[in-house]
């Protein structure tokens, strides 16, 4: 079976299983309508027993591993290799978060996407036989998040509608070759699709067109219509960016309202928690795969999905040098098996 | 699609906040902070004070109750229903140069505190004092040439 499919994407020939997914999220995120499903829900400083919003976001990513491993009756010398990220700076998060496990690692940056990343290049180092066990893991936090985007928390002043909530969260999924009840058949490699759009506090609109980009690549490459999957789920894009996404999809033939759920928009009640257009961060997408989405395709629900994290590429100093904000999408296909 | 047809098509998408209702929040909350500041003043002078300390006291004393809102985070819920009415006087100013000094007190007393605790108003400072620097330096060459 030829693995290289169409221009962006591949369809595994010894797909990649996920034996275990892992959740630790925030107070605000346990208090949203997925609270139930997340694994461990950290205290209202959102502290997690740290003295910095850096350091708390580290140990999520410490405690989402280890948990997957509990659940995949893993040691973690079993891991071949990790790939994480996250958004602060240089990655400090991951660094410091996986430090302590004395795993080989690749850190990663994505922005929001980094968890379709990530589950890419994990599917990708497993089905090509190159490890036995892959953690895929990533995080965000609120408090740093703000820090490194935006301004210090206590800083008054008013978020548009279109802005969204980072969420303060880590999920990490352990991939292996064989186990486990859902496995990642294929992934389209989202390319950076910029549409000279520059307002950093409306993401959904940043991202929407490179998530148009991938969805419609991917089933260009693999010849599907969206009713092929029982679900297409992108990472943040938040209520602005889904309708964007919509008419994007529409103008290029395609009608995914059907079929279309969004992360952000899910993890958060905009009625009640005041977040606005949704939840953001790499994080929101990890969380609310390894909590709400997996379970679903494990338990059948879901047979056949496509997971497209979304991201917006931008930094402080891009921004105030008068940049866009280009957007990318990593699409991965994930399976009941 | 380009960049401006784009944006365009954005904004016709993006929901936004309600004009009058952002502007009554800033009315009832920058004239509420404007009472206070006069209720100070009042109070000073009643007690005797002249005009110019009793303005100093009152700028401090609102300044004060500022820091410790951001402190408690409480600033930024009144900020986030008043909007410019709680940004734009002084309390607006004090706040941001206490929320700096408190996120960035992590980095340590020079490197974050030191460096960082003008990020927000830094810019408010600088051209706050070039704008009064050259009117000051018009103000002096009128006042030579027998102008003003």
């Amino acid at each position: 079976m030829e693995q290289i499919v169409g221009k962006q994407s591949i369809q595994f020939q010894r797909a990649a299983h996920i034996l275990s997914a892992a959740s630790v999220v925030g107070k605000k995120e346990g208090d949203g309508p997925l609270g139930k499903y997340f694994d461990k829900v950290g205290e209202e400083d959102g502290l997690f027993g740290c003295t910095s919003w850096e350091e708390a976001e580290s140990n999520l990513q410490k405690e989402a591993v280890t948990l997957a491993l509990e659940k995949a009756e893993l040691e973690k010398w079993q891991l071949r290799m990790i790939y994480a990220g996250d958004l602060l700076a240089q990655t400090i998060a991951s660094s410091f978060g996986i430090m302590g496990f004395h795993t080989p690692i690749y850190g990663l940056y994505g922005a929001c996407s980094t968890m379709g990343e990530a589950l890419s290049l994990s599917a990708m180092a497993v089905a090509g036989g190159y490890a036995p066990y892959v953690a895929a893991v990533t995080s965000s936090h609120f408090g740093s998040a703000e820090k490194e985007f935006r301004f210090p928390l206590g800083y008054g002043n008013q978020r548009p509608l279109s802005a969204t909530w980072t969420v303060t969260g880590s999920g990490a999924c352990i991939l292996g070759t064989k186990g486990g009840k859902a496995r990642i058949a294929g992934i389209t490699t989202g390319k950076i699709v910029d549409y000279g759009f520059k307002d950093s506090l409306n993401m959904g609109a940043c991202m929407a067109p490179a998530a148009c980009d991938t969805i419609y690549q991917n089933l260009m490459d693999f010849n599907r219509l969206p009713e092929d999957y029982d679900k297409i789920i992108t990472g943040d894009l938040g209520e602005v960016g889904q309708r964007i996404l919509f008419d994007l999809m529409k103008e290029k033939g395609f009608d995914i309202e059907k079929q279309h759920m969004d992360c952000g928009i899910e993890i958060f009640d905009q009625n009640t928690q005041d977040t606005h257009a949704g939840g953001s961060g790499c994080g929101c997408a990890a969380v609310t795969f390894a909590a709400y989405i997996l379970p679903k395709i494990e338990k059948g629900e879901w047979k056949r999905i496509l997971f497209v994290p979304t991201g917006a590429l931008l930094s402080k100093v891009s921004f105030n040098e008068g940049k866009s904000v280009p957007g990318i999408a990593q699409a991965v296909i994930i399976e009941h098996c | 699609m380009d960049a401006k047809q784009y944006e365009k098509y954005v904004k016709e998408k993006t929901p936004t906040h309600n004009l009058f209702l952002n502007m009554l929040g800033a009315f009832v909350s920058g004239g509420m902070i404007c009472t206070l500041g006069q209720l100070i003043l009042n109070i000073c002078k009643n007690i005797g004070l002249d005009k110019e300390i009793s303005g100093s006291w009152t700028s401090l004393i609102l300044v004060l109750i500022s820091v410790l809102l951001t402190g408690f985070n409480i600033y930024p819920k009144l900020a986030k229903w008043g909007g410019a009415g709680t940004l734009v006087p002084i309390t607006g100013f004090a706040n941001s140069v206490a929320a700096p000094a408190i996120e960035y007190q992590k980095e340590g007393q020079v490197f974050g505190i030191g460096c960082k605790i003008f990020t927000i108003a830094g810019p408010v400072i600088l051209y706050g004092i070039l704008t009064s620097s050259l009117l000051g330096l018009i103000y002096y060459f009128l006042h030579i040439w027998g102008i003003v």
